[in-house]
This record gives structure tokens, sequence and C-alpha cells, in this order.
């Protein structure tokens, strides 16, 4: 059995120390920490406006676009406060990258939505190497097959699917080590939704994966460790068997078992 | 936590699980008291329904075992639901063999009446079976209430039963000693009585499943053994109705 506050067994990628966030009056995250470890799968569950997509975009300072929102405490990635005024946003989100909601390519070819981030960001030598960085990409998003041969068709003529796994491509091809997940299949089919998370399995093995979804069963399917969040708090993080066992708070309880919404 | 799940279907699916479970429970307990009684009595009729009504006590377990499958496929359980319904699967698997082992000490009471009557050892066993439907209902009880102190309490006094087959095979013994002739009945009481031993080892399991359900945890910690009918040379060798089913 774990502890209840700590996720994490090994390593911590990030860790976050007593964050809050305010969006004008509104207090969104009450007094958050968290160790996030590398290599797993962290779901981050609990009912609508929680603040788990709130705390998931503290991690790459996504919350950093909406001029109201202010961040209080400390998010160390790999010891370093991503919040440190020297630190890049630019530069952080290639290091966190982020696939959304719903699918959103640019209104580009598949091999210019994976191309765009590694151009802007000069990772690549030259025109074979950009090759090389977009078919390891779309390999690791496990679509290279579906799509090798049309490399210079539209990106948003894709199926849904498809469309959220060259997402995950575009982010995989800036190297990052962390890869933040809101929803990615909320708006997909249960086919799709199967594939996204086998490839979620492939994907921990070299990125740090920090997930939030709606799906209490895919929290449970995909995840190593899993937080619950209620009214802005982290109510509990654990294993995810554990959680979904035996969780220690009643509050967890009451929202895995559906008596909470 | 509010007790009421939000899709109150739910709720109805496991009050209809646990109102057959505790039928079940009912019908066992029944039929632990039937089948000391009747021998105790020697009351071939009575021992003859305890057969009859074993049938029902199977088949509420396979329709507790579908309903509980049926609950997984349709609605995911978790948490104290998902231990409420692997408890269920096991308490009820549990029941139907203590249903068996008094359907067997029932099958023997009919050849009982026929031999020369044993005096004072079928009311010993009738004592026994007391203790163990006693400890099966508060186990039941222990269940309804999620009460891991009372189910703990049931566990520990198993030994009780367990000291009373060790009593009650000395007795056979002393009583085979002395009266040859009685050598096939006391035979038959032994088995009954090695029964109504087992029937308290499976309430001893239903209590542990409640204290899981209850808890989260398995209990660990070894429990004292009363029974020393195997382990003590001043007792013979005991019969082989035991080989092959430990605990």
């Amino acid at each position: 059995m774990q502890a209840n506050t700590d996720a994490s067994g090994g390593k911590a990628k990030f860790s976050v120390g007593s964050v809050d966030v305010h969006y004008g009056a509104d207090h969104a995250i009450k007094d958050v920490s968290i160790d996030i470890e590398d290599k797993t799968v962290t779901a981050l569950i609990g009912p609508s406006g929680c603040g788990k997509s709130t705390f998931l975009r503290c991690l790459n300072r996504m919350n950093d676009t909406i001029a109201e929102c202010r961040v209080d405490g400390s998010v160390l990635l790999d010891g370093e406060d991503i919040y440190d005024r020297r630190v890049d946003p630019v530069q952080l989100r290639a290091r966190v990258g982020m696939v959304f909601q719903k699918p959103n390519p640019f209104p580009k070819s598949i091999y210019d939505n994976v191309a765009y981030g590694p151009r802007i960001h000069g990772l690549a030598g030259g025109k074979e190497d950009l090759d090389a960085i977009v078919e390891r990409s779309l390999r690791r998003a496990a679509m290279w097959d579906e799509v090798k041969d049309r490399l210079g068709a539209p990106g948003l003529g894709l199926s849904g699917g498809q469309q959220q796994r060259l997402c995950i491509a575009r982010a995989i091809a800036n190297e990052p080590e962390v890869l933040l997940m809101d929803e990615p299949c909320s708006a997909l089919d249960p086919i799709a939704t199967s594939q996204i998370e086998d490839l979620m399995d492939e994907l921990r093995s070299r990125y740090c994966v920090v997930i939030v979804t709606h799906s209490m069963q895919q929290a449970a399917r995909v995840s190593e460790h899993t937080a619950f969040f209620h009214l802005g708090n982290l109510v509990e993080c654990g294993e995810t068997g554990q959680i979904f066992t035996n969780p220690r708070d009643e509050r967890t309880e009451s929202y895995i078992t559906g008596r909470i919404g | 936590m509010t007790n009421e799940h939000i899709a109150s279907a739910f709720d109805g699916d496991l009050e209809e699980i646990q109102a057959q479970l505790l039928r079940m429970g009912g019908l066992v307990e029944e039929a632990i008291t039937a089948a000391a009684a009747s021998l105790d009595d020697l009351d071939v009729e009575r021992a003859g329904k305890v057969r009859a009504a074993d049938r029902h006590i199977d088949d509420l377990e396979e329709q507790i075992n579908l309903a509980a499958a049926r609950v997984i496929a349709l609605r995911q359980p978790t948490a104290i639901d998902l231990r409420m319904i692997l408890s269920v699967i096991k308490i009820s698997a549990d029941l139907e063999r203590i249903g068996d082992h008094a359907k067997n000490m029932a099958k023997r009471t009919a050849t009982i009446s026929e031999l020369p009557p044993v005096g004072g050892l079928s009311f010993s066993l009738r004592r026994m079976a007391k203790a163990v439907r006693e400890m099966l209902s508060d186990a039941l009880d222990a269940y309804i209430r999620r009460d891991a102190e009372l189910a703990e309490a049931v566990i520990n006094r198993d030994v009780e039963v367990d000291q009373m087959y060790t009593s009650h095979f000395r007795n056979l013994l002393e009583h085979m000693s002395a009266h040859p002739d009685s050598a096939a009945a006391c035979t038959h009481l032994h088995f009954m009585a090695k029964n109504t031993e087992r029937m308290g080892d499976r309430v001893t399991n239903i209590a542990e499943h409640v204290v899981y359900l209850a808890t989260g945890e398995r209990l660990d910690a070894p429990r004292d053994k009363g029974d020393l009918t195997s382990t003590d040379p001043s007792l013979a060798p005991e019969g082989p109705d035991d080989a092959g089913e430990s605990q």
C-alpha cells in the first residue's frame, strides 16, 4: 500500500509544493502538493470544476495565457522551478508537451503538422533529419503505417482518432520529457480510444505522462497512479489499484463508486 | 459517504443480491440446526427435509453468482461496491459448502437410527452445531452492518468449536473402546462431528470476507487451532473426510 500524498515510488519528475491557483476571486486550486513520477502514467480524476484541468495546465504554464489567473507555490521540473522568471514558457512547453480534448491539427499537411515544432525550435539539421523526426514521431504515435503514403495530405482530413494521434505525434516531435493530456479521448469513439490508450502504454516507457480524464475506467486502465481532486483540493493520491479497490478517503470512495458527481 | 448511487438502478441491483445472500444464509442456519436436531431426536423425516432443502441453497448460490457477474459486466463496480460483489461471491460459496456439510450430516441420521443408540454423544454434537450456527448468525450480522470487529470476534470463536470437536473425538474413541459394537454408529458420529467442525471453518472464512469488505484489508495473522486430533499423538489419526480440503 502506498502513502496518500506521494504517488511517486521512484524519482519525481514533477515536485509540486503548496500550489494555489486563483482566477480573480475564484480559488480554483487549494494548497496542492504532489510528486509525479517519471516514466509512468498519472491520472487526475474528479468531478467537473474540481480543478484537475487547471492543475494540469500549471505543469506547463498554460495558465499564463489567462490574464486573471494567479499561480502561487512551487512547481519543480527535475528540481527546477518552472515559474522562475528566467524560464522561457515556450521552451518549457517544448519539454512539457500537451494534447487537448478536441484534436486540433494545424490546417497543414500531415508532414507539416509534425515538422512544425522541430522547425521553430530548430531541432532538425536539414531536410533528411526532419524527415527522420517526422517518421519517428509518427511511428511512436502508432500511425506511420496509416499515413506514410499520404504525408502531404491535410491533417484535418484524417479521422478523429487519427487527428488525435497526429497531435500526439506533433507533441512527441519536440522530444518532450512530459506529455500532458487533457481528456484526450473524450471526442473519440471506443476503437480510437483503445488505440490512444494502447499508445499511452507505449509512451510511458519514454515519457512522464499526466492525463486528465472524466472516465474513471480509463484512469483505471491506463494509469499507475491516480490523483483525485475535489473542490480544488487534492483529496487523495495513490497507486491506481489501491484507489479503485480501497480508497482511503470517503470523498474518493463516493466519487469512484458513483455516489457524488 | 452518501449511501445512494447517482444511478439508483445500481442500488437496486446490489440490494437484490444482498437480499438473496441473506435468504441463503437463513436457509443454511436452518439446515445446521435441523441437521443436528434431527440426529439428536432421531427424526428421520426432518433429516430428509434438510437434504431436500439443500437444492434451494445451491440454486441461490447460482443466482447470486449470475447476478454478481451481471453487475460486474454492466456497472464496473469499484471500491466498496467491488469489495461487496467479491465478498458476496465468496460468502455464497462458503454458505453453499456449509449447506453440503449439513446435508451430509442429515444423510447419516437415517443410518444411525437403524443402529444401537449411543447415549449422550449426539447431544454434544448438537451443542457444537449450535455454536456454529450462532457464529454464522453473527457473521451475517457483521456482514449487514459492515462490522469488522464483530467479524473478528466470530473468527476467534472458531477455536471453541475446534475444542468441542477434539473433546467429542476423544469421547467417541473411549466409547468405541468400551463398546466395540458401537463402532459403526461412532464412526458415523465422527464424520458428522467433522462436518460440523468444517462448517466452523467455513463460517470463519465468511467472517474474514466481512473484514475485507469492511476494511479493504485481508487478515493475515495465523489463528489458534483448537483441533488437536491430527497432531496430538494421544488421539488416534482422524478420518479421511478431512483429506483434500484444507484452509
